[in-house]
């Protein structure tokens, strides 16, 4: 199980973690930050596969991704 | 191995002043990458340039200097050679490196000096609002080009890794660009090799980026990350136009 | 008794600074200093130094930024236009409080001017040739000896007020050849460590230097702080020689090789001993409390200078009007002749004694 972890506060927006997630894992948030954008959310965790390429275009280093222990 | 990513510990947590999907955002990020990977905070000194990276001394932690606009090589030269055992690089706008500063780039390259030159072409001048570039393209249009770069008047776009690439003593000169995730890994390995020259002594490295300015390329900033490999690649080819390790192999 | 050796002005220059702890010189070439990068491209070598021939002056200075950022003892030399080029850096090294010592053996100009002796550059050197508000400690050498002495001394006010020095020299105190006398050099026993220096952020919080501020207020709260650096520096740094200025009744002010002329002529007792000599060592910190004080004793002043009348301006303003204060210049490369100075202070000195009658 991994777990996406967007940063409000550095993400600007700008939208290439939606753009560049192969599993439509991220989508762009309705809601507006304190930075006054609309952020990157997690769509659907469970769809991410771990490729790391949101991590990878992120101008502001906004994406944590680990793996959580299987807890069930 | 599991897969996870954290904020490389080199990047400090402040919110960068850049635009949103901005390419000094990223280079950055990557620059921070690679001094945690190779574990040399302790020991790299940046030259930040004058361009909208002029501050970049406030996201990166670690020694920084600030270099008159285009001198940024000779300071870093003044720094390398104090402190040979220092990694030493030198981050650059277009208008910092291939205009004002080409006197300075040229000859440190010549030198050989052992630093690493970080480039960030974005085709214009981001800093000072939008004006053409000694790297902007034959008929795009900046605030200072209305009319669209003319190349009768204003020559073609300056190509320095090509330029520089032919200078014996450079070490390694590549051309990469922020386009998708797959060429932004690549130009992570070419900063991780270019930080491995310098560390190794080879000499002179510089990694040119096609960099995305969405602001003054007038484009959302995923139109302007693709514009990078659609329009940008017409004028500035990627390669590796020098390589201590394939000596003369041109991609 | 220390050995006294046979060198050119710009040798000892050179060589003082190397004594100093210098090891890092960049330089373009342009004459009159050329002895200066060949000198230091001979003995840099032996000491384990750096020489580095720089592409231009603007790379020159950068080149000089990075070293004394990087912590090190640091200096370049030029000439005039070379000296123009330098102003980007020079305002950057203020700015940024870097120490770092430039040399100027002045020349002809404007423009590409001449190659002769000149001090037409005093403006740019005291009053500052590049941009925004700041201040060089500037020593203006008359001997060759001085060129050694004044150099060394360059280093240690460099480091100790993290300001630039220029050693303001011209083409004949940088050409003329004069026996020195050695001694060894001492820093300072209380120079701090340079904390602020780029050594790499190895076990210490990271290191910057820079003069950008962009928020509003921190520009000019650092403007504020530099200030009164410059008040401090003012109060304490200014250096000056006298000759025979008690009984005089006309003040020669004059420096580096004009100053050589006025002492000839002092010296020699010329009109009875009513001229003296007032001599500034240090341009910034000028000696105008000094120069004031013997203005309030009634003397007049004779400021003899090659140039179309630059440092006479500073005289004045330390002299607001209260006595006359005559001016005698040659521009363009030509060199002061103690006939006509002495021509000019006999003048100076006839005005004087008809004012009195
Ligand atoms: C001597 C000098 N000339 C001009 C400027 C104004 N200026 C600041 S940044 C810049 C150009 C920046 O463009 P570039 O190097 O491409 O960097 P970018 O902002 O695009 O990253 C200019 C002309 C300056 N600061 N100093
Ligand atoms: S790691 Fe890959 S799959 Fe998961 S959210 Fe990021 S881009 Fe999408
Ligand atoms: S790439 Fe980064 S800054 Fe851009 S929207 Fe995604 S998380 Fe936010
Ligand atoms: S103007 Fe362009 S280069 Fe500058 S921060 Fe904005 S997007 Fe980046
Ligand atoms: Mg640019």
């Amino acid at each position: 199980m991994l777990r996406i972890v967007i940063d409000r506060k550095h993400c600007k927006g700008c939208g290439l973690c939606v753009a560049f997630c192969p599993k439509g894992a991220l989508c762009m948030a309705t809601s507006i930050s304190p930075r006054g954008v609309n952020p990157a959310e997690v769509r659907e965790e469970a769809a991410c596969v771990g490729c790391l390429n949101c991590t990878v275009v992120c101008p502001d280093a906004a994406i944590e991704i680990c793996e959580l222990e299987a807890a069930d | 191995m599991s897969i996870s990513y954290r904020r490389p510990g080199a990047l400090i947590d402040k919110v960068t002043h850049y635009c949103p999907g901005c390419g000094h955002g990223i280079a950055h990020r990557l620059i921070a990458e690679v001094i945690d990977e190779l574990d040399i905070r302790g020991r790299t000194i940046g030259m930040a340039p004058v361009g909208c990276a002029v501050v970049a001394y406030d996201y990166l932690d670690i020694d920084m200097c600030e270099a008159p606009h285009g001198r940024t090589p000779a300071v870093a030269t003044g720094v390398k050679r104090a402190l040979p055992e220092s990694v030493v690089f030198s981050y650059q706008g277009d208008g910092d490196l291939a205009a004002i500063g080409t006197a300075e780039i040229i000859h440190a390259a010549n030198r050989g000096e052992n630093i690493t030159v970080i480039f960030i072409n974005n085709a214009v001048y981001g800093m000072t609002g939008g004006q053409m570039a000694p790297t902007t393209p034959e008929k795009v249009k900046t605030t200072t080009s209305p009319y669209g770069r003319c190349t009768e008047t204003e020559g073609y776009p300056l190509k320095v890794a090509e330029l520089l690439a032919g200078l014996d003593r450079v070490a390694y000169s590549v051309r990469v660009m922020m386009a998708s995730p797959g060429d932004v890994r690549a130009v992570r390995e070419a900063l991780l090799k270019a930080f491995r020259c310098q560390m190794e002594r080879r000499g002179f490295s510089i990694v040119e980026i096609l960099s995305p300015c969405p602001t003054y390329w007038k484009l959302d900033p995923v139109e302007a990350f693709r514009h990078c490999a659609k329009e940008m690649t017409k004028v500035f080819p990627l390669g590796v136009y020098r390589d201590w390790e394939e000596t003369g192999a041109n991609q | 008794m220390p050995k006294k050796v046979l060198m050119t002005g710009n040798e000892a220059m050179a060589e003082g600074a190397i004594r100093a702890g210098c090891r890092h010189y960049y330089g373009y070439p342009i004459t009159p200093q050329n002895e200066v990068p060949e000198y230091m491209s001979r003995r840099m070598p032996e000491v384990d130094g750096v020489f580095l021939q720089s592409e231009s002056e603007l790379a020159a200075i950068s080149m000089v930024l990075g070293s004394a950022a990087a912590g090190k003892r640091t200096m370049t030399s030029s000439s005039s236009p070379g000296i123009s080029l330098k102003q980007e850096g020079i305002s950057y090294l203020a700015g940024s409080e870097l120490p770092a010592v430039i040399a100027n053996v002045q020349r002809g100009g404007p423009g590409l001017g001449d190659i002769g002796a000149s001090q037409a550059d005093y403006f740019q050197a005291v009053k500052g040739g590049g941009h925004g508000d700041y201040r060089m400690i500037v020593l203006a050498p008359d001997s060759v000896q001085e060129m050694a002495d004044l150099t060394t001394l360059a280093f240690d006010l460099a480091d100790r007020w993290r300001i630039p020095v220029m050693i303001l020299a011209d083409a004949q105190v940088g050409q003329m050849m004069e026996p020195v006398e050695w001694h060894e050099y001492r820093p300072p026993p209380d120079l701090a460590a340079k904390q602020w220096a780029l050594t790499g952020a190895s076990g210490r919080p990271r290191n910057i230097v820079r003069s950008f501020f962009l928020y509003p207020g921190l520009l000019e709260e650092h403007n504020l702080r530099l200030q009164r650096k410059y008040a401090e520096i003012a109060s304490s740094q200014v250096r000056l020689e006298e000759t025979g200025t008690d009984g005089a009744d006309v003040v020669i002010v004059a420096y580096g090789s004009s100053a050589r002329i006025a002492r000839g002529l002092v010296s020699e007792g010329a009109e009875g001993g009513r001229l003296g000599l007032l001599r500034p060592v240090t341009l910034w910190p000028f000696p105008s409390r000094r120069i004031r004080e013997l203005a309030e004793r009634g003397k007049a002043f004779l400021v003899a200078e090659m140039s179309a009348g630059q440092m006479v301006e500073d005289v004045r303003l330390a002299v607001e009007g209260l006595t006359p204060v005559g001016f005698y210049g040659r521009m363009g490369g030509s060199m002061l002749t103690t006939e006509e100075m002495a021509r000019e202070a006999a003048r100076m000195l006839e005005l004087v004694a008809g004012g009195a009658a």
